[in-house]
């Protein structure tokens, strides 16, 4: 009798690669897993498939072009990109801008935010399985990037700011039509609400998935969604206003558990708190200048700034060194809350399921042209 | 002669006909059912409003380069599709679409067999299915695919138990085994089986939803997981004949709802006077009807919710279903007993 083993068969681990040509892992992410059955014993998260170099790119063109690079960092919410730009290069350069652009910074960002979380809404249900969400969700974003060609003519990549103000005053009548816009997104919430939030599957499959604690989520460098998801108050646009959100009135929705399903429902409470904000931007929006006074030719003084917004993701931040003497940044570095969002990840899958894999990465909402750069 | 051998014969290849062109416009009907819930149009330009797209795509899946992996099991590989198509398709000589009706001048019955243990024989045929499942994921040397195929034979097996275990309160009410003595005895006892066992008919339509991989419990072929599961490595036709099988599961599940518990053929209360005008619709056009509608349900459910995961799967199926199942055969037991 020397069965000190206890085990009747060999076992071993499988490891499967999951991505980066796999459909639920948002672009191009590769994740290998070692499955012990079903369940997740490690993995390893390979990023890099989609790295083009932008911040050395960003070194080798002039402060105005870099708006335009910024723009293709996380696709789906350009325009928080340039207003996180613009305000790092404004900050550098000390330039005041007129209260007018700064209100119609706000809306813009927050109409960023309801179109990227419809993005996640949509492909985190489908994760999932509820394939309707997705094309509901798409439906409304597609109103959203109408009103934004409606704006400044693209749809997905708008260069829409400018170091020092707005490159154009809004067309006449979209106040309105942003307006009537929110009326319908806020009846849209409550309808995905519907389909989701008491939902019996999707309770089962998003409560007690993935938890992480208040100090996990601090100390991995977790910002945005995910770190309120875990009862973090920490929103930059409350804690260092930016743009006109001083002068807004929202609230700033947390999670308790930290869970999948409390990620969720802070999104969701962001739809509703963002339609608040535009509705304040839109109706209170002063009259006035759009473009600061901007010297002709950018070139801000010598020395270095970080400058951080709240992203639809996170905190995307910008460090930014000039020398004073070129037309370029000496140095340009991104903080980009998908990277730093990831690095959760490897912890949040281990001991879970292969079909938990894909609603976690959902549940973090990586934007790979984020991530790599 | 013709009695023995023309008439079935006819019978098969209408009913093989019948069945193979009905799941491929099953296929354009989800696609169609589920575009108008996530207000798509859905399939248009092949035909008016989409309806030649099934014929489109068989022309393209039989045109497909057929590909077996080097490193695949070949006679397995190819045996698998073969498996799980057979015996979905073979489950319809047992399916009585209507009576014994007056045709030109003969009697003749509207299904193609009536054997005395029919449902045994359903269950029995339906459950070949899975070892197709289980060699096409093994002989395809994949990893997803692997994982697809345990996830599906263990659902498939745990939900058969539930099944079979709900179609013997059936029996016990029913009294029978043979599906046209089924359908009869509704009709001898007043009432459709739904109202008597309205638990088995909830059990049933869960077991069937999970037995036919769909959405909610469509864990074996998870798109967004595993990336298209036990079929990843097929292709062209054989991939095909999976996908056709699905469907044509779909429908052997909604018929023999529609037997059990639908009354079959039968006009909604048949026995009522007043309500009798119902009875010139022809018989297999309620059949077809009911059994349309129990297909729309799938539809339906698949458009709305979200997918189980393989371990609440099992849960459901063993701590819940499986218990309720047995209880129901007990308690019928007792009521048969009693009166």
């Amino acid at each position: 009798m020397t069965t000190h083993t206890g085990q009747m068969f060999d076992t071993e681990e499988l490891v499967i690669n999951m991505g980066p040509q796999h459909p639920s892992t948002h672009g191009v992410l590769r994740v290998v897993l070692r499955l012990d059955g079903e369940k997740v014993v490690s993995s390893d998260v390979v990023i890099g498939y989609l790295h083009r170099g932008i911040e050395k790119l960003s070194e080798n063109r002039n402060w105005t072009q870099i708006i335009l690079l910024t723009d293709r960092m996380d696709y789906v919410a350009a325009a928080t990109n340039n207003v996180g730009y613009c305000q790092t290069v404004e900050k550098l350069m000390q330039i005041e801008v007129p209260r007018r652009a700064r209100y119609i910074r706000t809306a813009i960002c927050e109409l960023q935010r309801i179109a990227s979380h419809c993005l996640w809404l949509g492909t985190h249900a489908m994760d999932i399985g509820a394939m309707t969400v997705f094309l509901y969700a798409f439906r409304e974003r597609e109103l959203i990037l109408d009103l934004f060609e409606e704006y400044c003519g693209a749809r997905l990549t708008y260069n829409s700011m400018r170091i020092g103000g707005l490159p154009l005053d809004i067309p006449v009548g979209w106040d309105r039509k942003v307006l009537e816009f929110c009326t319908i997104m806020s009846e849209k919430v409550d309808e995905y609400e519907e389909l989701l939030t008491h939902n019996r599957i999707w309770l089962e499959r998003t409560r007690g998935i993935g938890v992480i604690t208040a100090e996990q989520a601090i100390a991995i460098g977790l910002s945005g969604p995910p770190l309120r998801g875990s009862g973090v108050p920490r929103d930059i646009r409350k804690d260092e206003p930016y743009a006109a959100y001083d002068e807004m009135k929202f609230d700033v929705p947390v999670g308790t558990s930290g869970d999948t399903y409390d990620r969720y429902l802070v999104r969701l409470e962001e739809f509703r708190q963002s339609i608040r904000i535009i509705r304040q931007a839109i109706q209170g929006l002063p009259e006035g200048p759009i473009v600061g006074k901007v010297p002709r030719l950018i070139k801000p003084p010598a020395g270095e700034t970080y400058h951080a917004i709240e992203s639809p993701k996170g905190e995307i931040g910008y460090f930014i060194v000039s020398d004073g003497k070129s037309t370029n940044p000496y140095r340009f570095r991104v903080r980009p809350p998908s990277f730093c969002n990831l690095q959760a990840l490897p912890q949040l899958i281990k001991g879970h399921l292969v079909a938990d894999v894909v609603a976690l990465i959902g549940s973090i909402d990586v934007v790979l042209g984020e991530v790599d750069r | 002669m013709i009695d023995t051998y023309l008439i079935p014969l006819v019978k098969i290849l209408f009913v093989l006909n019948a069945t193979l062109i009905g799941v491929t416009y099953m296929v354009l009907l989800e696609r169609k059912v589920i575009a108008w819930v996530q207000v798509r149009l859905g399939p248009m330009r092949v035909g008016p409003y989409g309806i030649l797209q099934p014929i489109a795509d068989a022309v393209k899946l039989i045109l497909k380069e057929d590909i077996t992996p080097t490193r695949a099991d070949k006679w397995v590989f190819t045996a698998a599709p073969i498996i799980v198509m057979v015996p979905a398709l073979i489950t319809f000589a047992v399916i009585p679409f209507g009576p014994v009706v007056n045709l030109f001048g003969r009697q003749v019955p509207l299904y193609i067999t009536d054997v005395n243990v029919g449902l045994l024989y359903i269950v029995s045929v339906a459950s070949i299915g899975v070892y197709g499942i289980i060699l096409g994921g093994w002989a395809s040397n994949s990893k997803f695919p692997l994982l697809a195929s345990l996830r599906a034979s263990a659902q498939l097996i745990s939900y058969e138990v539930a099944v079979t275990m709900t179609l013997v309160s059936m029996i016990m009410t029913a009294g029978t085994l043979s599906m046209v003595k089924i359908v009869e005895s509704q009709y001898d006892q007043h009432l459709w089986f739904i109202f008597v066992q309205p638990v088995a008919f909830v059990l049933f339509f869960i077991g069937g939803l999970a037995e036919t991989n769909r959405a909610p419990f469509d864990m074996a072929e998870a798109e967004q997981e595993l990336t298209g599961g036990f079929h990843t490595e097929y292709s062209g036709m054989r991939f095909a004949l999976f996908f056709l099988a699905e469907y044509a599961n779909m429908i052997v599940v909604s018929s023999v709802a529609t037997t059990l518990f639908l009354g079959g053929w039968l006009a909604p209360f048949p026995n009522v006077g007043w309500l009798s005008f119902l009875g010139y619709v022809p018989s297999w056009m309620w059949f077809l009807l009911k059994t349309f509608a129990f297909l729309y349900v799938f539809l339906w459910v698949r458009a709305t919710l979200p997918r189980y995961r393989y371990d609440q799967l099992m849960r459901l199926g063993w701590k819940v279903l499986i218990p309720i199942a047995i209880a129901n055969v007990v308690v019928t037991g007792i009521v048969k007993v009693l009166f």
